[in-house]
């Protein structure tokens, strides 16, 4: 794939285009594919096995984006209130909701429409997962393969030194020989490992560059914001992982993050604050809500989104192409605990994180509608704040359903909170004198 | 003579507050906020001036603060309730750590520097369980003037368990206990403890540094000071001034700023909370 020359001034703010224009062109594929009458192949952000399923040219379908374009695009509600009628619960994951009435009305979505599956894979990263994908089975009688990734016992994942990592390794990859057989008995079509080959080395050059990606926004001014563009790349990242036009994409960001960086030119003119966002974004005011912030000169410079909904991008870890199944199993099983930890350990995580992007505040956004992420925030924050003395700032609302979305309670902590931030500067900037003049 | 004022738009009530250059209050009114929220602020802003015998003229400064601050339309600047209950709680109590403010639609606890200042602050999520809006609901569930719920509830000899603080099912709560033949003082108590433990587990999210300032519409409710006491295991601060603690702070914040105005060029500092 040929790189597209630009100048320099053209550079800043091309991956937003470009990276617009790639999701519109995919949904236009698998609008294609609807039209077609092909089937495809239903995964999840969480251990997508792209690179697999790719070989066998099933067109794959993220329901979780599906889902949270129908937020961005202001239209969840109607979504959310068809499968309501339909009989399921307000308290239930607005994500499966909403995919419940993409369902039910033929693929009818906001960008384009959305082929049948024919097959689902999932893995056990969120719980809600394996029921959603009965929900599939049950309407369109197909295959499901749920590949059993087994939790670290030590806590938190040391990676490959976890405890019974080798047997654990094992037994995803004999997991893997089985959906390989299932995509075969399902396509018709023989597993060709050079192409696998092929799809694992182009995520590596993603992952490689979205890395980069990552550590650039260290940098002051942040090149990039961590919610609003980082949501526009992970779009990318999940959509095209494993194909050359989301490697060269990356690539590109990275050349563009770095054009930024060595002129100073940040993601917000003005960047007073440096914060880092845990949780979900808020999907039905995605705009909005991060203006409340950058309005203040509050800069998202990193999330814990960027990490578990990365597909384990974010993890230092490229394969081992000379056994490329077996690699393609450690990468599944290493992402999937590592998305685990960011969303059940995200202070530890996080501790980190506050010298290396030199945060002045956390904030953490728990949603109604998905209580796996949401479950131990507040723990979490107290845990956090014991060991730490960074600010953080605790607001609840929805990443699908505007019913549960109140602005103007929210502006209000939001205000609050860089009010406290500004208190918290004055007194460090006082106490700093008081030292000078001793 | 020279004031600042804070004007404090509560969801329920609107406070005005008068203060002059040594930070003694010298007005305050007090109105419903109603549907009408630009009245509201005007109202209470003029019977504060009336209350302190001074002409708008005398008022160098405006902050507004509460839900409707950016309606003010005299109003300079606004700062949030939450600065604004920190501020004023530190000022009245200078060693006040932690301040619980319980108004109409949410209760809030701050963690305070010794400046006045935020640490930390958290509040109810969206709904107003374990509010003044509760209290409110089960006294008229049970036909009791707000004022008289305090004293009712303290007569209490065998206080009833209330499970819910939901607003919307407070009324059910309490037909219930009257259906089981409970004594209105009884429901009264349960209720003010039941509120007093939510509330509790609120401070404990931000911490529970002594000493504690109690402010709020709610402070004025002698039950509710009891159980929340009984509760924490020390006393509060409280004071009758309390239910005016956001106005009395945004007054505060409008004195710094015209203090830093007058200040030499070269050390005026911008007045930022």
């Amino acid at each position: 794939m040929e790189r597209q020359s630009e100048g320099l001034e053209e550079l800043v703010g091309r991956a937003s285009r470009r990276g617009g224009e790639l999701v519109r062109a995919w949904y236009a594929d698998l609008t294609q594919a609807a039209e077609d009458g092909r089937g495809a192949a239903y995964v999840f952000v969480m251990g997508s096995l792209n690179e697999l399923l790719l070989t066998f040219d099933l067109p794959v379908v993220f329901p979780e984006v599906n889902s949270l374009q129908t937020a961005v695009r202001r239209v969840a509600h109607e979504y959310l209130e068809r499968a309501e009628d339909y009989g399921y619960s307000p308290d239930i994951c607005g994500y499966v909701k909403a995919d419940v009435a993409v369902q039910l009305d033929r693929g009818k979505h906001p960008m384009g429409r959305i082929p049948k599956p024919s097959i689902a894979v999932l893995t056990n990263a969120c719980n809600t997962y394996i029921k959603w994908a009965e929900i599939w089975e049950r309407l369109h009688h197909i295959p499901v393969v749920t590949v059993d990734v087994p939790g670290t016992r030590e806590g938190v994942t040391k990676g490959r030194a976890d405890a019974g990592f080798a047997e654990d390794l094992r037994y995803v990859t004999a997991q893997l020989h089985e959906l390989i057989a299932t995509c075969e008995a399902l396509t018709g079509k023989r597993f060709d490992v050079d192409r696998l080959r092929q799809t694992l080395s182009y995520a590596d050059r993603m992952g490689r560059a979205y890395r980069r990606a990552l550590e650039l926004n260290r940098r002051t001014p942040a090149p990039f914001n961590a919610l609003t563009d980082g949501t526009v790349y992970l779009g990318v990242a999940n959509a095209l992982r494993g194909t050359e036009a989301g490697a060269v994409y990356f690539e590109e960001l990275v050349e563009e993050l770095e054009h930024k960086t060595t002129y100073g030119i940040g993601a917000l003119g003005d960047e007073s604050y440096r914060l880092a966002f845990v949780g979900v974004p808020c999907y039905p005011i995605f705009r909005r809500f991060t203006e409340m912030f950058s309005e203040q000169g509050g800069a998202y410079v990193g999330s814990s989104y960027l990490w578990f909904a990365s597909g384990g991008l974010n993890r230092d870890f490229e394969h081992d192409l000379s056994r490329p199944i077996e690699s393609l199993a450690e990468g599944l099983l290493l992402g999937v605990r590592d998305a685990m930890d960011s969303m059940f350990h995200h202070d530890r995580l996080l501790e980190s994180m506050i010298d290396l992007y030199q945060l002045d505040g956390i904030v953490y956004h728990p949603i109604k509608s998905c209580r796996t992420v949401s479950t131990g925030l507040a723990d979490g924050r107290r845990a956090l704040s014991e060991r730490r003395d960074v600010p953080s700032l605790f607001v609840e609302s929805d990443m699908m359903d505007r019913r549960v979305v109140s602005e103007a309670q929210m502006k209000n902590r939001i205000d609050a909170f860089f009010e406290g931030l500004a208190a918290r500067r004055k007194r460090r900037g006082a106490s700093m004198a008081e030292e000078v003049a001793r | 003579m020279s004031a600042t004022a804070g004007v404090d738009v509560g969801s329920t009530q609107t406070k005005a507050v008068l203060v002059d250059e040594d930070g003694n209050i010298v007005g305050r009114a007090l109105g419903m906020t109603g549907a009408d929220v630009v009245r509201a602020a005007e109202h209470a802003f003029a019977a504060a001036l009336d209350d302190a015998g001074l002409s708008e003229t005398d008022v160098e400064y405006v902050v507004g603060t509460g839900y409707g601050r950016y309606r003010i339309s005299f109003g300079h600047t606004q700062i949030t309730e939450i600065s604004c209950h920190a501020r004023g709680a530190v000022h009245m109590f200078p060693d006040t750590r932690t301040v619980v403010d319980m108004g109409g639609q949410d209760t809030k606890a701050i963690r305070v520097a010794a400046d006045g200042s935020i640490v930390d602050f958290c509040m109810n999520d969206k709904c107003a369980a374990g509010t003044g809006r509760f209290l409110g609901a089960a006294a008229m569930a049970l036909d009791i003037a707000l004022d008289e719920l305090g004293p009712t509830a303290r007569r209490s000899t065998k206080p009833v368990r209330i499970s819910t603080t939901c607003t919307v099912f407070a009324e059910s709560e309490v037909l219930s206990w009257l259906g089981k033949g409970k004594r209105i003082e009884d429901i009264l108590w349960g209720v003010h403890t039941s509120i007093a433990t939510r509330t509790v587990g609120l401070m404990r999210r931000v911490g529970l540094d002594p000493a504690i300032t109690f402010s709020g519409g709610v402070s004025r409710n002698e039950a509710m000071v009891a159980a929340l006491e009984e509760r924490l295991g020390t006393t509060l601060n409280v004071s009758e001034e309390s239910h005016f603690m956001g106005a009395l702070g945004a007054a505060l914040f409008a004195r710094d700023h015209v203090r830093a105005s007058r200040a030499p060029r070269s050390h005026v500092e911008e007045v930022r909370v």
